[in-house]
């Protein structure tokens, strides 16, 4: 008898350091907006679910870190439709866009965002609906919020209490998946490591969801927690599954740089900005972007694209701000005005020791999105059996760029289809035979001979300077032999470890990962001779249309082996 | 010359006798504790046993720890350039260095 418990526990050995294994119907690795999200939907459709992160549930991933907004066609604000949403979209992704997962984002998106709400997760209101604003590449307000930045971590909460009201689910902690089991091209489970302990523990699903979020800390500057090396991408990879649009990573263009502040989501600058029209200055203190192209007349009219095309170049001409970015100033405007628009958010500013009235602070572009991911179908399917992706692990639904707020959106409505289709899988093979046992896990290696975390380091420099928001074929040649030289120096058999936690085991583990996702974001760029959405190509500018292209990944034995195929998304024959 | 903080850290892991560790990190103004933590592992000592997620979003609440003897989050401490005084919370089972069991009963891996 289950009861309210999910998966059961069974030791198969004598003590937790050697080895612990667990069975469960449906497999959710991470507990983000996806995760959690697929599991309340498995387990109401009756299956049980081991829902586990490798940090803690619902506080470890981008969900709880977004402050901004969710967009979605509620229509309470001004009239909207989700193929209002759609075009929008489609346009933003620039003809690479997967039109059903952008569909599917934009129509089941409005029925989680309404099903969120009657859990309390608190949208804005005014006038008795909901307020939905504005957001740069929308047609109307469509973007709903939690008041005060608080969107995300309500998202989270409202979720992770949603998940403890549902039987069925059971939650595990701290738990670093680290390979996936495939047996008979199906996978069966997975394989992971308990970080307090160092115990390996084995899991056996019958359906099994990558819902591991995005890769933004492969880059020196970025807006991610230490969770989000793109271990998904690379567990996808090993088992046989595809991957698709690799080179796509969104640089948000005046991500915090300096002084240091704590406390804040590093993008939290743009809605003020473009509320109030903060001037972006050089190191010199003089208005540049007019060189790049760009008239700003003291409005916010610069687009994403061009604000970092602008940045970056101004720094590398020798004239960006002291920490290598651009100022952004709102000294032009009162105490009175700025207290008006910040809100609350301006005292915790000043908790920072910064007076906006007398200083300007200093942005610069950051990694902050990956629009690519592993390959699904409409039902979330990847091209391996029994095995599921959600949310920004998936590749495809925003193609070469992403409208603010359909992140969240995504997250939640791919994590509740992959949910059902997980359950649904789990149905149509209950009685079928089912050999879920574990390979014996390979003998750990010679000791490491290196430091992890510095390398982990040099691995974020070479990424931010070469494989950055604006590239070349010297610099995305010179950044693949680096790690290449980096994965042959880190190894693929795991180092020889102390018993218990060991802070490097992990380190190792995200290295390996990181380097092999590293190597596909880079090869992918290369690849790509043209520039469109958030892949530009100093030595290719412009779209090219013969280039209306996704490209697909897969591991060839050991080497990464890149196809290409025709969008799905091609202009509509008049 | 730049100025640079000295943190006294409290180490090892569960059953062992504790030690003090010293380890200089240079100092920049608004850096917080978590920043200088970081700064030792990449730095000089990769085995120093810190967690956190978040890094300064205040999101995560997983970098909570003691600093001078009052449990704060590292990432929210402001670092100054002086010494300070790192250990784990006294109230939570230690893991190692710095790290402690802080996630609710129900959702640790021994209590299926
Ligand atoms: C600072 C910030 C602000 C943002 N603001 C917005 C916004 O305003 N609007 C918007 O729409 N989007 C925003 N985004 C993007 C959006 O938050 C994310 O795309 C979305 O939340 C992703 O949800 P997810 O569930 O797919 O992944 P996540 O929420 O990232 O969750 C993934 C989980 O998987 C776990 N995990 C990873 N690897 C493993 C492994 N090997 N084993 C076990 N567990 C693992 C992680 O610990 C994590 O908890 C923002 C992102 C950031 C970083
Ligand atoms: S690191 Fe997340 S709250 Fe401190």
């Amino acid at each position: 008898m289950l009861g309210n418990r999910g998966a059961r526990a069974r030791a198969t050995d004598s003590g937790p350091a050697s080895g612990m294994h667990l069975t469960t119907d449906v497999l959710i690795i991470g507990a983000g907006g996806a995760g959690m999200y697929a599991a309340i939907e498995a387990a109401r459709r009756g299956a049980t679910v081991l829902l586990i992160d490798r940090s803690l549930i619902g506080r470890s991933g981008g969900t709880v870190m977004a402050q901004m907004t969710v967009a979605v066609a509620v229509g309470e604000e001004a009239p909207d439709h989700w193929e209002h949403h759609l075009a929008d979209t489609l346009a933003a992704g620039r003809g690479l866009c997967d039109p059903d997962l952008a569909q599917l984002l934009c129509e089941d998106g409005v029925e989680c965002i309404r099903e969120m709400d009657t859990w309390g997760v608190g949208w804005a209101r005014a006038n008795g609906h909901l307020s939905q604003v504005m957001a740069p590449g929308h047609d109307r307000p469509r973007c709903v919020y939690v008041d005060f930045l608080n969107t995300g971590p309500a998202v989270s909460r409202t979720l992770r209490t949603q998940v403890i009201r549902t039987p069925g689910i059971r939650r595990v902690g701290d738990l670093v998946v680290t390979d996936l089991v495939v047996k008979d091209s199906i996978c069966t489970g997975a394989q992971a490591i308990h970080n307090a302990t160092g115990a390996a523990v084995s899991i056996t699903a019958r359906a099994t969801i990558i819902a591991t979020g995005g890769l933004t800390r492969l880059y020196r500057r970025n807006s991610a927690s230490a969770n989000m090396g793109g271990d998904g991408y690379a567990l996808a990879l090993r088992a046989g599954a595809e991957l698709i649009d690799m080179e796509f990573v969104q640089f948000f263009p005046i991500g915090h740089l300096a002084p240091r502040m704590i406390g804040m989501d590093p993008i939290m600058w743009d809605p003020f900005r473009y509320k109030l029209g903060g001037r972006l200055l050089n190191g010199a203190m003089e208005e540049f972007t007019h060189r790049y192209g760009a008239t700003e007349g003291g409005k916010y009219v610069l687009t994403r694209d061009l604000a970092t095309y602008a940045i970056i170049k101004e720094a590398a001409a020798g004239r960006g701000s002291p920490h290598g970015g651009a100022y952004l100033s709102f000294q032009h405007l009162s105490r009175e005005v700025l207290k008006e628009a910040f809100g609350p958010v301006i005292d915790r500013i000043a908790k920072n020791g910064i007076d906006l009235t007398q200083q300007p602070i200093e942005v610069a572009p950051i990694a902050h999105y990956h629009m690519g991911g592993i390959q699904v179908d409409r039902a979330m399917r990847t091209s391996v059996e029994g095995l599921f992706a959600a949310g920004e692990a998936v590749g495809g639904a925003n193609g070469a760029n992403r409208l603010s707020g359909n992140a969240i959106t995504e997250a939640l409505a791919f994590g509740r289809v992959a949910g059902r289709s997980a359950a649904a899988r789990v149905q149509a093979t209950a009685n079928a035979s089912f050999n879920g046992a574990m390979p014996n896990r390979p003998s750990p290696g010679r000791a490491m001979r290196f430091n992890p975390a510095e390398t982990l380091a040099q691995l974020q420099d070479v990424m931010q300077d070469d494989v950055g928001p604006f590239r070349t074929k010297a610099g995305l040649e010179r950044a693949l032999v680096a790690i290449r030289s980096m994965r042959a120096e880190v190894g693929d058999t795991m180092p020889q470890f102390a018993a218990g936690h060991d802070a490097s085991r992990l380190d190792w583990l995200d290295l390996r990962s990181m380097l092999q996702v590293a190597e596909t974001v880079a090869h992918a760029a290369l690849l790509r001779t043209e520039s469109r959405g958030a892949h530009q190509r100093e030595d290719f500018p412009g779209m090219d249309d013969a280039w209306r292209i996704n490209q697909t990944i897969r591991l060839d034995s050991a080497d990464i082996a890149i196809a290409r195929r025709p969008s799905l998304h091609q202009p509509a024959k008049p | 010359m730049s100025e640079t903080v000295v943190l006294k850290i409290r180490r090892g892991g569960p059953g062992e006798t504790p030690r003090t560790e010293t380890h200089a990190v240079p100092f920049e103004p608004g850096q917080s504790v978590l920043d200088a933590l970081r700064w030792v592992r990449v730095h000089t000592d990769p085995s120093l046993a810190i967690r956190y997620s978040c890094i300064n979003a205040n999101a995560c609440k997983e970098c909570m720890m003691q600093v001078d003897g009052k449990t704060v989050y590292a990432c929210l401490a402001r670092l100054e350039a002086r010494e300070m005084r790192i250990e784990p919370l006294p109230n939570k089972a230690l893991i190692r260095d710095l790290v402690t069991e802080i996630a609710p009963t129900d959702e640790r891996l021994g209590s299926g």
